[in-house]
Parts: structure tokens; C-alpha cells; sequence
């Protein structure tokens, strides 16, 4: 059977990789560089911190665990640092987080502030109470989608940058060069899934929402934990259209702090605005007194896909046979992957899904758009 | 009407002057303490009075008319802000030294033309006794003289073309610049050597002694020899600083801002002037800057110095043709050589990441983490396209030059600084 991958990206990648790794004939198509949109804009997020009970943390959880052996030896940075989530305020939200995340089968432990002050000496000492979470990890999302796709690869896969979708019928998938016959199409395109989706003729509801990333000049370690605000959790589940953003702070293997992060919905608007890194620089302040002197060296911005509900598209459409979707990962993308490919393998081959799929399934409400 | 003008060097001084005398309210923005650039240096210029004058201060961000400043100097935790409405906006940023690395070319003692001139004539220091100066394009021969002129003997001026690219284009240069040229040539000709390069520097903790190539005309290497030197001077020319241009969305067209005659670029309201545009020296500058800081104040055009300016472009465009890149210089380069400074990525690593197909400008720089260190990628990036690209031989390739400029903070501030930030300069 042949199939062919939109979008290679890290869902696009993860896919690929669990297709081919399947048995399949895999093509990889993407209209620009490999790994070069959403996954090239990102921290490298591997969480189960920041997510509430349900399908998004089972999948969580599962992707956790199948990371490491898809990527084996190669070296994606990946730094299991672990979260640590501080509240400045009432800690009675937070407590109850945590303790129905336990529940739930995340390793969620209550430290007391000073405990936190101790794992990250330049925090504010305004902290009122803290979660640590050991199952956090990151990974450098770019050189982790180049895993993936080196898999895909080395078994006989092909990767096709350059070339645009623009439809789809029974003779296979039209491109920009020409029609790639095959029995199976993957729509994988992140924020771009919603365009996609309606030149392949079965519109999905995906749209991008805007995040800027600040990084600072290589400092010795400062920064040792994935760090944040405990209001990261409402932001994340929020679809309001308005600026939102929630302390992340945490350093890269080069000794840069990377400062997220900001959510907008404001279409593929790429110009940057001062007023969304003043919050952003803001809330670290606060958040790491020390950093106040530190330099920006530079800020990014990139978008993520997201549905109305908030969780992943996983699944046939069922308006177009042979057509899938794997995407709306929002900023979970890399964490999510590992899972998503999986299960996006599982059901496309016939085989048993690891996890329920019914949450992720396409025909949702607010999902499917009139064609 | 308000005129912002982005740089105090020949271009921007004129284009100040020109909007001023145009009645236009004038701010000239410079990162230097005194005005002049890089080709004053150590000549310090006045502007008219009717201007204002922002020293020591820098454009870091543009929200489209709206650029945020910072002034005051770049490591002082007592810098001041301040948002400039801008009716239009003249872009005058100029050029820093171009470099294709080669063995050896960070160690002590190798210079950048452009520093070596920088000391010699602001600070009247030889950046060695025993000099070879190298590169391509006639800057190299001021830069020699300078060198002289406190004292260095320059062993070699290797230039890697011939620069007989003139003779085809008789028009192109004015008797003037025949005449500094001939100059040069009765001064400094007994050290010219064309078609040659240093090709390698060589030292523990400084150089001591450089590897002379003689070169083909792609730049591949016909045959070498050492020479015993304890200072390096290298220039291949100049690369435009276009994160500014970038940042407001300027089409670029062959690595320089696309402008009109009257300097205008593609965004309505912006204009560029000087070696943004082109390179071709402070004269050509300096009309460019009288014609768009007119422009830009919606005054008469001065037709004297278009006229200057359509000439000068004759000249530039000669001089780009006269002195090219060739893509030989890679063929210098050893696994272990250097390409990125600040985060130590060699030319092995450039082709690790061409493997893993990472053929776009983000994700080349991710995947092999070149330019992400303090420079972002001023001094290396282009170059380490430049072998990418080549690299990647019959593979699609994405690179763009706006990506390569792509800085929204186009100099870094501190986190303080951006977080007290006023309500109203948002």
C-alpha cells in the first residue's frame, strides 16, 4: 500500500515514520523545507504537567513513553529536566491540579517552596506553592522531526520538500509536480491543515494561533527545570482571540533561556509586536528577578494548529475515502507526536489502537466544515 | 512631516541634511557616538543644525511606521527609550566587512579590512609589522595604505580576481576614480598580486605565518607557498545590514534593497540609501542619500546629485562584476575549519546538517546551530549558505537573503529594558 504524508513536520515525521515502520510505502511531501514550520518554531515541549486529566494526557503519557525508542541512538538534545510549576498566589488551584493529574497516573509531587527555591536558586521568593514534575522532558524539536524522518528514510521512504498539495481525486494526490498515485493521503499540516483540508475537499476546522518565543544570550546554568506560572493551564485551554500569555521560562542545551509564551489568534499575521514581548519579559521578571539584566539576543514567533475543542484531529475523514487527518496539536506537537503516529498507524493498517481513538475522531462537532 | 533617517555614515548624513533643507522635522538616528561612519572614522561629521541628532542609539524594533530606540551605550544598564512616529523613513545602515573563512582565519592576529582601517585610522595602531592584506575588490587597496601610514610593511596585496572586469565597461568608471585607482597603483603595485589568496593562517595562540595560494579562476588552488607574518588583514567586500529593511518588509531583489531612482523601496513611506542598495563607496552614498531624504520630505528633487546617482550605479554595478565570489574557496576549507565563531560549528558540521536535509534557513541554523550565538549570523551566515548551498548540489534548496536578515530585535536589549517598556511607547 502507498501512502502519502502532507506536511513534514513533527506529526507529519511520526506518521511517516509508524507508516513505513508498518510496512507501508510512505512519500513525504511538504511545500517547503523539511521540519521547517510549526516544529522549527517551537521549544521542544515534552509535558504531562501542564495537561488536565482525559484523552490529551492518555496520549500524553503514551507518547512519553515511545520517544525514546523511535529515536534511538541519535541525538535529539533530549533532557528529561523535568517541570516545576510555581504559584505566586492562592495554592489551592494548583493543589488541586495536581492532585487529580495523580490520579491520573502523572508523577505530580507537592514540594514546599523552599524545596523549590533549592531545585531553582534564582526563582522569586514569592512562591506559595510548587509542583515538581520528573516525567517532563524536551528535546530539540527540529533535529527530533529529522529523526523521524531519517527512519522513514533509511526504509526506503521518500521525502519531497518543495512540492504543494492542490487536490485530491481517485488517480492519487495532485501536486505542484505533477499526480502521486497512492492508496492513502495524510493531512499533517499543522496551522496549514485548515487550507489543506479544503483543496483536498474535505474542510477541517484547524487555525493557527500566534506564539513568540524570547531567547536570551548564553548564560552558565541558571535556569534547570521547565519553569512555569501556574496560569499556564487556563491559557492553554482558553480560545479566547485576545493576547494571552503565562510565564514559561527554562534554558536550552546551548546555556540561551528560552521565555514563552504568548497565545493569538491573529490568522498568519507575522509581524511582531512589542506590546506581546513586553508581557513576555514582564512575567519573567517576575517570575526570575536575576534575569532583569540578562540580554535578548533574539524573538521568534511561529503558529499552532488548533481546533475548537482544543484537542488533536486524529483519524479518517469521513467524506473522502483514503483521505486522514493528524493535526491540531496546538503547542503539544512534539510531545504528542510519538502517540499520534502510532495511532494514526494503527487505525490506517486495521490494527488494534493502543488508546481510544473515539475523542480524536474527525467527525466531531465543530470539526467538520461544510465542503 | 516627520523623517527618520537610520544612520549617520555618507548616506544618511546627506539624506538628513536633504530632508531638513526639504522643511521636513529631522531625526538622525546613529549608533556611533559621533557621526560620520565607517568612512569618517576618526573625522568626525556635523550635521545641519535643524536635525536632530541621536547618538549612540539604535532602532531595535519597527512596528511599521513606529520605530523603538534605544540610546545610550550598548552595555550601560542606563540606557533611555523612545518610540519615533515616523512619516517616512530613510534606511542609511550601511555595510559591515564581508569574510570567506578559510583555515586558520580565527586565530589572533587575522583581521577584518574593515577593523584593520577602523584602528589604523581611528587609533593610529598597525594591527601588525609583517602584513599580508587579501581579499577581492578595491577597498583592499586604501585599507593597505592605512596600513603604511602607521607603520606596517604590507608584504602582499593578494587580490583573488584580476579586476579586469573594467576594462569591458569603459563607461562605468568616472576619470576620477581612474585617477585614485592609478594612484594606488603607482603606490602600492609592487605588492599586487592577482589571482592569489591567503589561503590558510597558521599559529598556536597568534598567527606566525600565512599559505599564499596562486588561483584558477574559479579560486580553486593552482599552487602555494608560506609566509612568515604576525598579522592578517582579509575583505572580500561587503554585506549589506538589512535586518531593519527586512523587519519593515522591504523586497530585497540580488541581496540589496530594491529601490527606485529616488531611492523609494516596496513598502510605501520607506526609502534606502548608500551600500543597502549596492555597493559602490561614499560618493555613490552620499547622492543616494540627498535624493531619498528629499524623497522621503516630499521635497524638489535634486537633480544634480540623481545624476550622480544614476553614474555611480553604472560604477557599482561594474565593481560587483569585477570582483565576484567564486565558489572555489571552498576547496580551502578542512572539516576542522571554523565557520561559525560564536557557537563553534565547522564546515563538518554544515555538512552533517546538509545530510539530515535541512535545507531551509531555520532549519539549517537549528540543525546545525550556525548563526545562533551573539553575532546571529552577521559575520558567518552568508558564507555558510553560500556552502550549503553548494553542498546540497542537485537538492531543492530554500535559502532566501531576507531570512538570513531575519532580526525582529535587531540589537539585543536587556530584559529589564523590554519589560519597563511605557504604555504609551506600545
Amino acid at each position: 500500500m502507498d501512502v502519502v504524508v502532507v506536511g513534514a513536520g513533527v506529526i507529519g515525521a511520526a506518521c511517516a515514520d509508524a507508516l513505513s515502520a508498518a510496512g507501508l510505502r510512505v512519500t513525504v511531501l511538504d511545500r517547503g523545507p523539511l521540519a521547517s514550520g510549526t516544529s522549527a518554531a517551537g521549544e521542544g515541549n515534552i509535558l504531562v504537567s501542564d495537561k488536565e486529566p482525559g484523552p490529551e494526557l492518555d496520549l500524553a503519557l503514551s507518547s512519553l513513553s515511545r520517544w525514546p525508542a523511535l529515536v534511538g541512538d541519535t541525538d535529539i538534545e533530549w533532557d528529561p529536566k523535568g517541570g516545576l510549576v510555581v504559584a505566586t498566589g492562592d495554592p489551592a488551584p494548583l493543589a488541586h491540579f495536581a492532585a487529580v493529574q495523580r490520579e491520573a497516573g502523572v508523577d505530580a509531587r507537592w514540594i514546599t517552596p523552599a524545596e523549590a527555591l533549592e531545585r531553582e536558586p534564582h526563582l522569586t521568593t514569592r512562591v506559595t506553592a510548587a509542583v515538581h514534575y520528573p516525567q517532563d522532558a524536551q528535546v530539540q524539536p527540529v533535529l527530533a522531526a529529522q529523526a523521524l524522518l531519517s527512519n522513514v528514510r533509511r526504509r526506503g521512504g521518500v521525502l519531497r520538500p518543495g512540492v504543494t498539495v492542490v487536490g485530491l481525486d481517485a488517480r492519487g494526490v495532485h501536486t505542484s509536480e505533477g499526480v502521486i498515485a497512492c492508496d492513502h493521503v495524510v493531512n499533517a499540516c499543522g496551522p496549514w491543515s485548515g487550507e489543506v483540508s479544503r483543496a483536498l475537499g474535505a474542510p477541517i476546522a484547524i487555525a493557527p494561533r500566534r506564539g513568540m518565543v524570547l531567547v536570551t544570550a548564553p548564560l552558565p546554568p541558571t535556569v534547570h527545570h521547565k519553569v512555569y506560572d501556574a496560569d499556564y493551564v487556563g491559557a492553554v485551554a482558553s480560545g479566547d482571540a485576545d493576547l494571552q500569555t503565562s510565564t514559561v521560562v527554562e534554558s536550552t542545551a546551548a546555556g540561551t533561556i528560552l521565555i514563552g509564551s504568548s497565545r493569538e489568534r491573529v490568522g498568519f499575521d507575522e509581524s511582531i509586536r512589542i506590546r506581546v514581548l513586553r508581557e513576555l519579559a514582564r512575567k519573567a521578571v517576575a517570575l526570575f528577578p536575576s534575569l532583569a539584566d540578562v540580554p535578548v539576543m533574539r524573538a521568534y514567533g511561529g503558529f499552532r494548529p488548533y481546533a475548537p475543542d482544543h484537542l488533536p484531529v486524529i483519524g479518517a475523514d469521513p467524506r473522502v475515502p483514503g483521505l486522514w487527518h493528524a493535526t491540531g496539536h496546538e503547542g503539544a506537537g512534539i510531545g504528542l507526536a510519538a502517540a499520534t503516529g502510532a495511532l494514526l498507524a494503527e487505525l490506517l493498517t486495521g490494527a488494534t489502537p493502543h488508546l481510544d481513538p473515539t475523542p480524536f475522531r474527525v467527525d466531531r462537532p465543530g470539526v467538520l466544515e461544510c465542503a | 512631516m516627520k523623517v527618520v533617517v537610520i544612520g549617520g555614515g555618507p548616506a544618511g548624513l546627506a539624506a538628513a541634511r536633504a530632508a531638513a533643507g526639504a522643511g521636513a522635522d529631522t531625526v538622525l538616528v546613529d549608533s556611533e557616538p559621533t557621526l560620520g561612519g565607517q568612512f569618517h572614522r576618526g573625522d568626525p561629521q556635523r550635521v545641519d543644525p535643524r536635525v536632530r541628532h541621536l547618538a549612540n542609539s539604535t532602532v531595535w524594533a519597527v512596528e511599521g511606521m513606529r520605530l523603538h530606540v534605544r540610546t545610550g551605550p550598548a552595555d550601560s544598564p542606563s540606557r533611555t527609550g523612545e518610540t519615533l512616529n515616523a512619516d517616512a523613513v530613510v534606511l542609511a545602515t550601511g555595510a559591515h566587512d564581508r569574510v570567506v573563512p578559510f583555515p586558520g582565519w580565527d586565530l589572533p592576529g587575522v583581521y577584518t579590512a574593515g577593523a584593520a582601517q577602523a584602528l589604523a585610522k581611528g587609533q593610529k595602531i598597525a594591527i601588525g609589522h609583517r602584513v599580508v592584506v587579501s581579499g577581492t575588490g578595491p577597498f583592499l587597496l586604501p585599507v593597505a595604505e592605512s596600513l603604511k601610514a602607521v607603520g606596517a610593511e604590507v608584504l602582499r596585496i593578494c587580490d583573488a580576481n584580476t579586476g579586469l572586469g573594467w576594462l569591458g565597461r569603459p563607461r562605468a568608471a568616472s576619470p576620477a576614480k581612474l585617477a585614485e585607482l592609478l594612484g594606488y597603483a603607482v603606490r602600492l603595485g609592487a605588492a599586487w598580486r592577482p589571482r592569489t589568496a591567503v589561503v590558510a593562517a597558521h599559529g598556536e595562540d597568534r598567527v606566525n605565518a600565512v599559505t599564499v595560494a596562486k588561483l584558477n579562476p574559479d579560486w580553486t588552488i593552482r599552487s602555494q607557498e608560506r609566509v612568515a607574518v604576525d598579522a592578517v588583514c582579509v575583505g572580500h567586500g561587503f554585506t549589506p545590514r538589512l535586518e531593519l529593511a527586512v523587519a519593515a518588509g522591504c523586497v530585497l531583489t540580488d541581496g540589496f534593497v530594491q529601490v527606485d531612482h529616488t531611492g523609494a523601496t516596496s513598502v510605501p513611506g520607506w526609502y534606502a540609501a548608500g551600500e543597502v542598495t549596492g555597493i559602490g563607496g561614499a560618493d555613490l552614498a552620499a547622492a543616494e542619500g540627498e535624493v531619498a531624504g528629499a524623497a522621503a520630505a516630499r521635497g524638489a528633487c535634486p537633480t544634480k546629485a540623481l545624476a550622480k546617482v544614476r553614474s555611480g550605479r553604472r560604477f557599482a554595478a561594474a565593481l560587483a562584476d569585477a570582483h565576484p565570489i567564486r565558489p572555489g574557496w571552498h576547496t580551502w576549507l578542512t572539516d576542522n575549519t571554523l565557520i561559525c565563531r560564536c557557537e563553534e560549528v565547522t564546515y563538518k558540521d554544515l555538512r552533517a546538517a546538509v545530510d539530515l536535509e535541512a535545507s531551509g534557513t531555520r532549519t539549517f541554523k537549528l540543525t546545525s546551530r550556525i548563526g545562533l550565538g551573539l553575532c546571529q549570523g552577521r559575520t558567518c551566515a552568508r558564507a555558510a549558505v553560500d556552502i550549503a548551498t553548494a553542498l546540497s548540489g542537485d537538492r531543492r534548496t530554500f535559502f532566501t537573503p531576507a531570512d538570513l536578515q531575519r532580526r525582529p530585535i535587531a540589537t539585543p536589549l536587556r530584559l529589564a529594558e523590554l519589560a519597563s517598556l511605557p504604555e504609551e511607547d506600545l
